[in-house]
């Protein structure tokens, strides 16, 4: 991986002096997630318009986790984060409410603090006026993460109508180290089943995963995560990344399973490893993914094909096992990995950005897939933006310097950001998110 | 206390892909490649944190510093550090001959799960001092003044100097196994063209079985080698044809590069368990050990070929197990060369050879060759020596399980010292 000299250099005393002098990016060192660590140094503000009917399932939440939460900004200004229920806006005009809540607290908002706005979907909007209000919280998180400095993040919660009891595993997401490159996002919550985990520490505590393209980089962090969180991992991937692979399972106590996933039988061979070997499969993780960059004007079919038949097709492939009789188990959870250039395009990704792109859409019809919502099983995409990976320590200077500053924490994320997102949407008691694309982005200009 | 004999199955295996001497492996040491090797087959079974009770293996060309290989491979692999380890060798026999055992322990109760293997490099041989110049020193260090010291110091020569580097020979005939080779293919009078296609049979299988994914799970890369360096699917009659013999004299000569297997580096292990073990970690057998024969030949004093050893093991075996030699789906006779199969193949059908040095009434007869060595063997493979066992075992169980429970194989493998080791699985 490619040294971040410049996220080193304002880290020094000199450093710090030339970058605030001459007004240059100056990223922090993310807060990032461990299992012991309380999910946000407190104290949260939490409040919000009228009724404000999720501040109190909220605020219970929190206190039940040791959390000091507060009504208002604090004589001495500081705070950890705070939550703006703005559920109940009927009109524009309550908007008001939001500003009052969240502008006082955004001075003294802790290094990697939090603003967590919470919604209902405009699209189920009973007059214009509700309508238009639910939309603006968009615009109003999006600018918000963007004014946000020292590693603080701002995200937009929508809960569905009914669903406000299956908000737990968003909002404690969205506090914790796990969403340290989470920015600008707008999770929408729905109807489901959560179970709560036995012990928060281990939320994935007998589930038993598997993880494609899991022998290095984001797969094998993947891996890592997903078994520090309890579950035991199947390693796949290409029989020739056998050793890396092997390194991976041995290092999370899982098991290696060679195979290429644009056999025909891929599907087939995973579910009967997990199955047989492990008893059970809750989690699968689309992870295998490959690039073959070239200008769309000297791309051949083959490059074209090879893409698009890892990245995309050969989920499509899969999925007809992994979601058939005897795969994945009801309330089992399927995420993707999608990528901004699926969102934005990249000059020269042509193929990547379609197969990409292709995930996003896969994903939303997934989601909204009847059956598999009769089933309790969720279907999410993660998509990355500039992860520091060896993909993109490749990247000549320029651009890989740009591709890390032009995002509102003005620096690349981490492969485990973008694990700790998939982990979340991979646990039980997030059963009612489904369907959504979670950038993991730093909030990146690209796409946005 | 329970003493019934029960069966040992034969879960899996693993290998890396074995290397052509002084190529992908030549840095590495016997040690490394074992302790890879145990590495992905840990990873396969999921074994990191489990407990395995006994992990055998061992090396033909081995340091004096690795007196505990196995162990020290254990040590620094993903399985547990109070997993046990011994090492044993039986030349080209190591690996069948250690699988034997560890089944034996199973079927005897006294394991419930080991691992069986074998390692060989060609490359990073052990290099010895020459004897004369050993002696001295050893003598130096036995004497207790400073002047017999250097008496003793002063019997140095310098060609003392030079290396004693091991031979491929037979210290009791100074032949290499190739030149003994010859003799016994020249008395069978097998022809270089039954020899060549059987070589180019073994490359286009192994290569055939790469391409469907039959060894997906049998191999895992090592050092940037992900299929076996000695490989040549493109091989042919016509290419095999071209090269020069090299073992036996003048117009007979019929053994080459091409029909002989190369020197190799390389490793493989097979995880072994009773059936109870195995539900418990969620395994299915691949097969079942059945039963295994040792033979030995006098080849030094007695007219018998070098590697003639499996043909009198495999009659004593089938007649413990009351089965012929058509009782079988596939014959896995490890290719040492070429010929060394088809003479055995020949001596099984000789009606006089039968009788007279084997002891039987009738020949054993012939086998369908369509089932003989279908994934490629040796010729192929490569042949590090005491890794050939597992490769064989851990590939033929796959078979067996593919063909269904109630099948049959035979593994049958020549051993330098005139012996000789064959086995009978079953599949599950």
């Amino acid at each position: 991986m490619a040294a971040d000299l410049y996220g080193d250099l304002v880290r020094t005393g000199l450093g710090r002096k030339v970058v605030s002098s001459l007004h240059l990016p100056n990223p922090v060192r993310l807060r990032r997630y461990a299992p012991q660590a309380p999910l946000i140094e407190g104290p949260v503000v939490v409040a919000g318009h009228g009724a404000a009917p999720l501040a109190s399932p909220i605020t219970s939440m929190l206190t039940s986790s040791a959390i000091d939460v507060l009504g208002e900004v604090p004589a001495d200004g500081r705070v950890g984060a705070v939550v703006a229920d703005l559920s109940a806006a009927e009109h524009p005009q309550d908007l008001e409410s939001l500003r009052a809540v969240v502008s006082p607290a955004l001075k003294g908002l802790a290094t990697c603090g939090r603003v967590i706005v919470v919604g209902r979907p405009p699209q189920a909007a009973s007059t214009a006026a509700q309508s238009a209000a639910r939309q603006a919280l968009e615009g109003i998180t999006r600018s918000i993460g963007k004014e946000l400095r020292r590693g603080a993040t701002a995200n937009l919660v929508l809960v569905a109508e009914g669903a406000d009891a299956n908000v737990d595993a968003t909002i404690r997401f969205l506090l914790s180290g796990r969403s340290a490159f989470v920015s600008g996002q707008v999770v929408t919550v729905g109807d489901g089943q959560p179970s709560q985990p036995a012990d928060w520490a281990r939320p994935l505590a007998g589930r038993v995963a598997v993880v494609t393209g899991a022998a290095r980089g984001i797969g094998a962090s993947i891996a890592e995560v997903l078994a520090r969180d309890g579950a035991t991992v199947v390693a796949v991937d290409l029989p020739a990344a056998g050793d890396a692979l092997a390194s991976v399972a041995n290092a999370v106590g899982g098991t290696a399973l060679q195979v290429d996933v644009t056999a025909a039988d891929a599907g087939r061979r995973i579910v009967d490893h997990a199955t047989t070997r492990h008893g059970r499969l809750d989690i699968v993780v689309h992870n295998a993914g490959i690039t073959r960059d070239k200008l769309l004007v000297n791309t051949d079919a083959a490059r074209w094909h090879s893409v698009l038949d890892v990245n995309l097709m050969s989920i499509l492939r899969m999925n007809e096992v992994i979601l058939g009789d005897g795969g994945l188990r009801d309330g089992g959870h399927l995420v993707l990995v999608a990528s901004v250039a699926g969102i934005a395009g990249n000059r020269g990704q042509t193929s990547y950005a379609a197969s990409k792109a292709g995930v996003v859409g896969l994903t939303r019809a997934l989601g909204s897939d009847p059956r598999l919502r009769d089933r309790g099983i969720t279907v999410n995409a993660v998509a990355p933006g500039f992860i520091e990976t060896e993909m993109t320590a490749r990247i000549p200077l320029g651009t890989r310097e740009a591709g890390r500053r032009l995002s509102s924490l003005q620096q690349g994320g981490l492969p485990v950001d973008v694990a700790e997102t998939i982990a979340w949407l991979s646990q039980d008691v997030n059963a009612g998110v489904t369907g959504n694309v979670v950038r993991v982005c730093g909030q990146s200009l690209l796409g946005a | 206390m329970a003493s019934t004999p029960r069966r040992a199955a034969i879960l899996g295996g693993n290998r890396i892909p074995f290397a052509r001497q002084n190529g992908a492996y030549a840095q590495a040491s016997n040690q490394d490649m074992l302790t890879a090797t145990l590495d992905g087959l840990a990873a396969r079974f999921g074994l990191a944190g489990e407990h395995v009770d006994e992990v055998v293996a061992g090396a033909v060309l081995k340091h004096s510093r690795d007196f505990n290989l196995t162990r020290e491979a254990v040590l620094g692999s993903a399985l547990v550090p109070t997993t046990a380890a011994y090492d044993l060798q039986q030349a080209c026999g190591t690996g069948l001959e250690a699988t034997i055992l560890v089944a034996n322990k199973i079927a005897l109760r006294q394991l419930d799960a080991g691992i069986a293997g074998g390692v060989d490099s060609s490359s990073d041989a052990p290099i010895a001092l020459d004897e004369g110049f050993r002696q001295t020193l050893l003598a130096a260090n036995r004497a207790k003044t400073p002047a017999a010291r250097a008496r003793a110091l002063a019997r140095f020569r310098p060609r003392q100097l030079l290396p004693s580097i091991p031979q491929n020979l037979e210290p009791r005939t100074g032949l290499s196994m190739g030149d003994h080779m010859a003799i016994t293919t020249a008395r069978w009078a097998i022809t270089r063209e039954a020899q060549d296609e059987l070589a180019a049979a073994s490359h286009h299988n192994l290569a055939a079985a790469y391409d469907r994914g039959f060894l997906d799970d049998l191999v895992t890369p090592y050092l940037g080698l992900t299929r076996d360096a000695n490989l040549r699917p493109g091989t042919s009659l016509d290419k095999l044809a071209m090269l020069k013999p090299v073992f036996g004299r003048g117009e007979g000569a019929t053994m080459t590069a091409g029909n002989s297997t190369p020197l190799t580096d390389g490793a493989s292990a097979v995880l072994l368990a009773s059936e109870d073990w195995a539900a418990a970690h969620g395994l299915a057998p691949l097969a079942f050990f059945v039963d295994g024969q040792d033979a030995a030949v006098d080849y030094v004093s007695g007219d018998e070929g070098l590697l003639m050893a499996p043909v009198y093991a495999v009659p004593r075996l089938l007649a413990r197990q009351g089965l012929t030699l058509q009782d079988f789906d596939y014959y896995e006779i490890h290719e040492a060369f070429a010929s060394t199969v088809l003479v055995t193949l020949k001596a099984w059908e000789d009606t006089e050879f039968c009788a007279t040095r084997l002891g039987l009434d009738a020949p054993l007869g012939s086998i369908d060759r369509a089932r003989l060595n279908v994934n490629g063997s040796s010729l192929a493979a490569g042949h590090p020596f005491a890794a050939t066992g597992g490769r064989i075992v851990a590939s033929l169980a796959k078979m067996l399980h593919e063909r269904g429970p109630g099948s049959r194989g035979l593994i049958s493998i020549c051993a330098a010292g005139g012996q000789g080791v064959v086995a009978i699985l079953e599949g599950a």
